[in-house]
């Protein structure tokens, strides 16, 4: 009995690893930018192109930056939840439309609805490294002093959105 | 006949093989300056793609490979050293991107781990070994101190019994 005993133990750690690593997502790599000042930009409107946004003039509140691409198959998923989001008008989301041709971005747009106050356009990616995009979608929680405080990696869930999202916003405008 | 054949196949082979060949032209040079290109291939091989993540940005082909090497290919032509350009991508993207991950608390397990399951195991190897041998010491010594001479006797007689044939 006391033969099986070593064996079983050293089972019983191993399935506990494997356990823990089947629950995490390797593609998810920890962002160093959480905490630290959202990198800044000044980038065309997609709608209006003449016009451009930066980064300050969006200081003073609290808001979401959510990478997008018409392209991106995931972003398609997670954009009803966006558009049902955006009603609650609980915290406004702009989104960078990354790597995309601005006639197909409109054209999602007006197809699916547009969740978006407006959206930038990153038309070469540039902005993207800046923000460590490496998987459209992402998503960055950005507080009133132009910190970012929480990146999603991947599409957004009403689960994200209950669990993550909507406590932050609480506590940051608090 | 057969040789006949055999001309007109590799005729055919020589004639599919033309196309082939002119278009089988050098890639260009990615850029006009040799030492920059070489700098950039080094950077690229030490530091990991995002998108596929066993791989360096210098084996990748995903589109942000391709970007990040362009950004590479940038600064390295405006003059930044290889560390600035390293920290630049650090900065973005975490010691992730790093192909051979920093010496730190966090990542202490990472390097030392592997040398102490191997200590471990040799540990484990040794204890086992000399439990063995001194089991069989034990039994050697139960046989009277005989040892093999005795025990091979034994079978012998067992074998040569009669009546025990197989």
């Amino acid at each position: 009995m006391k033969k099986y005993l070593l064996p079983l133990a050293v089972l019983v750690i191993v399935v506990g690893f494997l356990g823990f690593g089947l629950r995490l997502d390797p593609r998810e790599v920890p962002s160093p930018l959480i905490d630290k000042p959202a990198p800044p930009f000044r980038l065309p409107v997609l709608q209006d192109p003449a016009k451009t946004v930066s980064n300050t003039d969006l200081k003073g509140k609290v808001w979401l930056l959510n990478v997008w691409a018409s392209w991106c198959v995931s972003c398609r998923e997670e954009h009803p939840v966006l558009v049902e989001f955006a009603k609650q008008n609980i915290v406004p989301i702009y989104g960078l439309n990354y790597k995309d041709k601005s006639d197909d971005a409109k054209a999602w747009l007006a197809r699916l609805g547009n969740p978006y106050v407006l959206s930038l356009v990153d038309e070469k990616g540039k902005i993207g490294i800046d923000y460590g995009v490496y998987g459209v979608p992402e998503t960055y929680l950005i507080d009133r002093d132009g910190i970012i405080r929480y990146k999603k990696i991947g599409p957004v869930t009403p689960d994200t959105i209950r669990e993550k999202i909507l406590p932050l916003v609480k506590q940051l405008k608090g | 006949m057969r040789s006949a054949l055999t001309a007109v196949l590799a005729a055919v082979a020589l004639l599919a093989a033309a196309p082939g060949s002119a278009q089988m032209r050098e890639a260009p040079p990615l850029a006009a300056d040799p030492a920059v290109e070489a700098r950039v291939m080094h950077l690229a091989s030490v530091l990991r793609c995002l998108v596929c993540q066993n791989q360096t940005l210098a084996d990748s082909n995903a589109e942000l490979a391709v970007d990040l090497r362009n950004q590479l290919r940038e600064q390295v032509k405006a003059g930044r050293s290889d560390e600035q350009i390293v920290d630049y991508l650090v900065t973005r993207y975490g010691d992730f991107v790093l192909y051979r991950p920093p010496m730190k608390a966090t990542t202490a397990l990472l390097w030392v781990g592997p040398f102490l399951l191997l200590v471990g195991g040799l540990a484990a190897l040794g204890l086992t070994l000399r439990r063995r041998a001194r089991a069989q010491g034990a039994m050697a010594e139960a046989d009277g101190g005989a040892g093999d001479a005795a025990a091979r006797a034994r079978a012998k007689a067992l074998l040569d019994e009669p009546g025990r044939s197989a």
